[in-house]
């Protein structure tokens, strides 16, 4: 954390990039992790957890294991999108938005990965599903974690 | 003969056939890499390295096609290859000298074509901000310097500033990255106001929904938006710039880091370029609020800051970041500059019409038989592009209408399918030109439920700075809902034609200023669909779930089983190899019954 914190330091605009360091260091933004940015910066907490809490990007809490990102962005919609969230929303027992209780899977709805020509597209940690159906989602999520 | 000759020349050394697979980001997740690997392998197993060379390249624009492979000099186009297709075409193509005819793409009437140069999908473009995707690897700075790349860079640092910016302005370049402003009377805005430090920016944050243009060439040619920003730098007098690119792509900010790197290592980004002038650059990544492509919010959060756009003046132009000159451009704008300079401002201008010069970038997706990404003069007609390029509108279903411009723009229906895309007549239709993307959709899209969408995106993205926007997308977004749920009323209509005006009229930036068009124009073109909406409580398109029912059809339905095992609320029964039939009441219409009947048995109505 400090290591992160003294290497932006000085530079201009530093405390996205650090957030982005932190995160990608811990999975998520906690509460103890935006004190410690806040004290090192010298700024206010308000200003970093403002800072933390505009940008979608930034998870206040912490994501399941593996992340199920679905694209609602506008092709990804128009070619049925909406059913393969619900259909999730439904498997999982969550809302996008929310982590499984068992902790293995996060459900979001992203606006466009920009592989719109895929549509419609599910994002599963780094891999991407192209042109989804609800029938393929089973084999999706086991492959994901088995 | 004589071509594929001159071809070869250029080739380097004695390599017989250059191999160029697609890395865009669509065909990498169609397994391009697994196809590359497969190709490696068998190229080593044979012992041809030194005979063939195999290198990645940006985006093609063939995206649905992927993953695919062209093999030069001939230009053979492979599309939707498996690794095993791979090594078939190198033991065939690649040893014998034989096209593998199968792995070929085809035209609309299933005919194969030999070659990309004679693709239809290739025929009526001209592939100026695209010149180097699918040419070049992009992870390759000596490439782009063999097709003249940063030479437009050195000839530019020969010049004066004013000289520099003359030719810009000449060549009739517009912003590409919405709202279409000349880019030489911006540079030139900068360079008048004299600073101690002024700064460029790269904007990479391509917030429409559906658009592509700025993620490939960022992945394609990261060199060119380089080269175009240091040749902005130059002209307005900037030492420093960065380039915000959205974190949700994390393939062209590799890129573009291992692009600068390169450019660092060549003496081409940093101190003393060409021993005239200092330039660096760096990337920030966006965080995603779709508000940060806005200029001013953009700034903010480079600053580290939440993003929130600020009124105009003063002007970046005059007071950016940190206070500072800045000049923001678009990826796409940024890529034409080089390009520009190297043949001239009025061959750019040859290009496109009257007052929209040059070409654009579109991004096709949809419901359109080829998606991807196509570059066009300006003034090709909307018919060209989703016809004679996107080969129309699969399924056989018919076309309905093109969303222009995302969720600032607007639709355009059948009856304006002959209009000219270009700044001035899309504005004229209620739609804009944008970013370029280009959402087709076919009958069974509900035109009242797309603006509902569009403004659930803006309700989700507003900054929520100013009421108007904050409240009034909101009133907007519950009425339009009320009405897809068939709950609204004649009166519904007349509100959100004030509320809409309202929000344009007292927005602070574009973001609510623009957030009604999609509602707007639909109005404007599809009224009866609202209307049945409201007063017969049907769904045109069948897409509204409160107003449609789901139906078995008992003369069709072989009674399978398979919608009655699949349905989440088991509302279906019957008996294996009888007629199957939906309890209503059960039934949350979640459309899966439908998808899964593979005997046409299941209907909307
Ligand atoms: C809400 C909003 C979002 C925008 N998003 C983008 C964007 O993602 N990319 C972009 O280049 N311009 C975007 N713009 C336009 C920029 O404010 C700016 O006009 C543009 O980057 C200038 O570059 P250009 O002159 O090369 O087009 C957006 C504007 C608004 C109001
Ligand atoms: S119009 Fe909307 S997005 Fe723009 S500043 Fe106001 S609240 Fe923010
Ligand atoms: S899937 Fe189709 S054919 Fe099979 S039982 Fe259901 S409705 Fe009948
Ligand atoms: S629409 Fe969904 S809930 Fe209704 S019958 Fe079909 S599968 Fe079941
Ligand atoms: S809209 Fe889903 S990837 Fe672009
Ligand atoms: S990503 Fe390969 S053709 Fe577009």
């Amino acid at each position: 954390m400090e290591e992160i914190v003294a290497r932006h330091r000085g530079r201009p605009g530093p405390l996205i990039p650090i957030l982005d360091e932190v995160q990608t260091e811990l999975g998520w933004l906690p509460r103890w992790a935006m004190i410690a940015v806040a004290r090192g910066l010298d700024v206010p907490v308000a200003d970093v957890y403002g800072v933390a809490s505009f940008y979608s990007f930034f998870r206040l809490s912490p994501p399941g294991r593996t992340r199920v990102q679905v694209c609602m962005g506008t092709a990804c919609y128009v070619r049925g999108s909406q059913q393969i969230l619900d259909a999730l929303e439904r498997k999982l027992g969550i809302k996008a938005g929310d982590t499984t209780a068992d902790r293995r899977f996060s459900l979001e709805s992203v606006r466009c990965v920009g592989a719109c020509s895929l549509a419609p597209v599910i994002v599963t940690g780094e891999d991407c599903h192209a042109k989804m159906t609800t029938a393929k989602l089973d084999k999706m999520l086991d492959a994901c974690d088995p | 003969m004589s071509e594929v000759a001159q071809e070869k020349q250029d080739l380097p050394a004695i390599e017989r056939c250059h191999v160029l697979i697609c890395a865009g980001a669509a065909c990498v997740a169609s397994g391009a890499m697994e196809v590359e690997a497969a190709m490696k392998s068998k190229i080593s197993a044979l012992n041809l390295e030194a005979e063939v060379s195999l290198f990645d390249t940006g985006c093609v624009g063939t995206c649905d096609l992927g993953p695919v492979v062209i093999v030069y000099p001939e230009g053979t186009f492979y599309v939707k290859l498996k690794p095993a297709d791979a090594e078939e075409i190198v033991t065939e193509h690649l040893l014998k000298g034989r096209v593998v005819q199968r792995l070929l793409s085809k035209d609309a009437d299933h005919v194969e074509v030999p070659s990309i140069f004679e693709h239809p999908f290739f025929a009526k473009q001209k592939r100026i901000a695209l010149r180097n995707l699918g040419v070049i690897n992009p992870e390759s700075i000596d490439e782009y310097i063999a097709v003249g790349g940063y030479a437009s860079l050195g000839k530019v640092l020969e010049m004066t500033q004013d000289e520099v910016i003359k030719l810009v302005l000449d060549s009739g370049l517009r912003g590409r990255g919405g709202a279409g402003f000349p880019t030489g009377r911006k540079w030139a805005f900068a360079k008048a106001v004299e600073a101690d430090q002024k700064y460029v920016i790269i904007n990479g944050d391509e917030g429409d929904p559906g658009a592509f243009m700025d993620r490939s060439v960022l992945e394609g040619d990261p060199h060119s938006v380089i080269e175009g920003l240091a040749i902005a730098g130059y002209a307005i007098g900037a030492t420093q710039g960065y380039a915000y690119v959205r974190a949700e792509y994390p393939l062209a900010i590799k890129r573009l880091q291992i692009a600068i790197d390169q450019a660092r290592e060549y003496g081409l980004l940093g101190k003393g370029i060409f021993g005239k002038f200092d330039f660096d650059l760096e990337i920030r990544k966006g965080a995603g609020a779709f508000v940060c492509g806005e200029e001013t919010a953009l700034m903010r959060s480079i600053e580290g800051m939440r993003g929130q756009p600020r009124p105009k003046p003063p002007f970046p132009a005059v007071s950016g970041l940190w206070g500072k000159p800045t000049i923001i451009n678009n990826v796409e704008t940024l890529a034409n500059v080089p390009a520009i300079i190297q043949n001239g401002p009025f061959w750019y201008s040859s290009f496109g019409t009257e007052t929209s010069k040059g070409t654009k970038v579109f991004a096709l997706a949809g419901n359109i038989n080829n998606t991807g990404l196509i570059e066009v003069p300006f003034g090709t007609t909307l018919r060209e592009v989703v016809f004679e390029i996107g080969g129309g509108i699969p399924n056989g279903k018919e076309f309905k209408a093109v969303q222009a411009g995302g969720p600032s723009g607007g639709c355009i229906p059948a009856s304006l399918l002959d209009i000219p895309l270009d700044y001035e007549s899309l504005q004229k239709a209620g739609a804009i030109v944008g970013s370029g993307g280009l959402i087709v959709m076919d009958s069974d899209t509900c035109m009242v439920d797309v603006a509902r969408f569009f403004l659930e995106f803006t309700v989700d993205e507003s900054c929520g700075q100013c009421t108007p926007c904050r409240e009034g997308t909101k009133r907007m977004l519950e009425i339009l809902t009320k009405i897809t749920k068939g709950r609204g009323t004649l009166e519904d209509i007349t509100k959100l034609e004030t509320l809409a005006k309202a929000i344009t009229q007292t927005s602070l930036c574009q973001l609510g200023i623009t957030a009604p068009n999609p509602v707007l124009s639909t109005l404007r073109y599809f009224r009866d669909e609202y209307l049945a909406h409201v007063v017969d409580k049907t769904c045109p398109a069948k897409v509204c779930r409160e107003l449609i029912t789901f139906d078995i059809l008992p003369d069709k339905c072989t009674g399978c089983t398979i919608c009655a095992r699949n349905c989440p609320t088991h509302a279906i029964s019957g008996e294996r190899k009888q007629a199957h039939v939906i309890d209503q009441s059960a039934c949350i219409k979640c459309g899966e019954c439908l998808v899964r009947c593979k005997f046409d048995a299941v209907v909307k109505v």
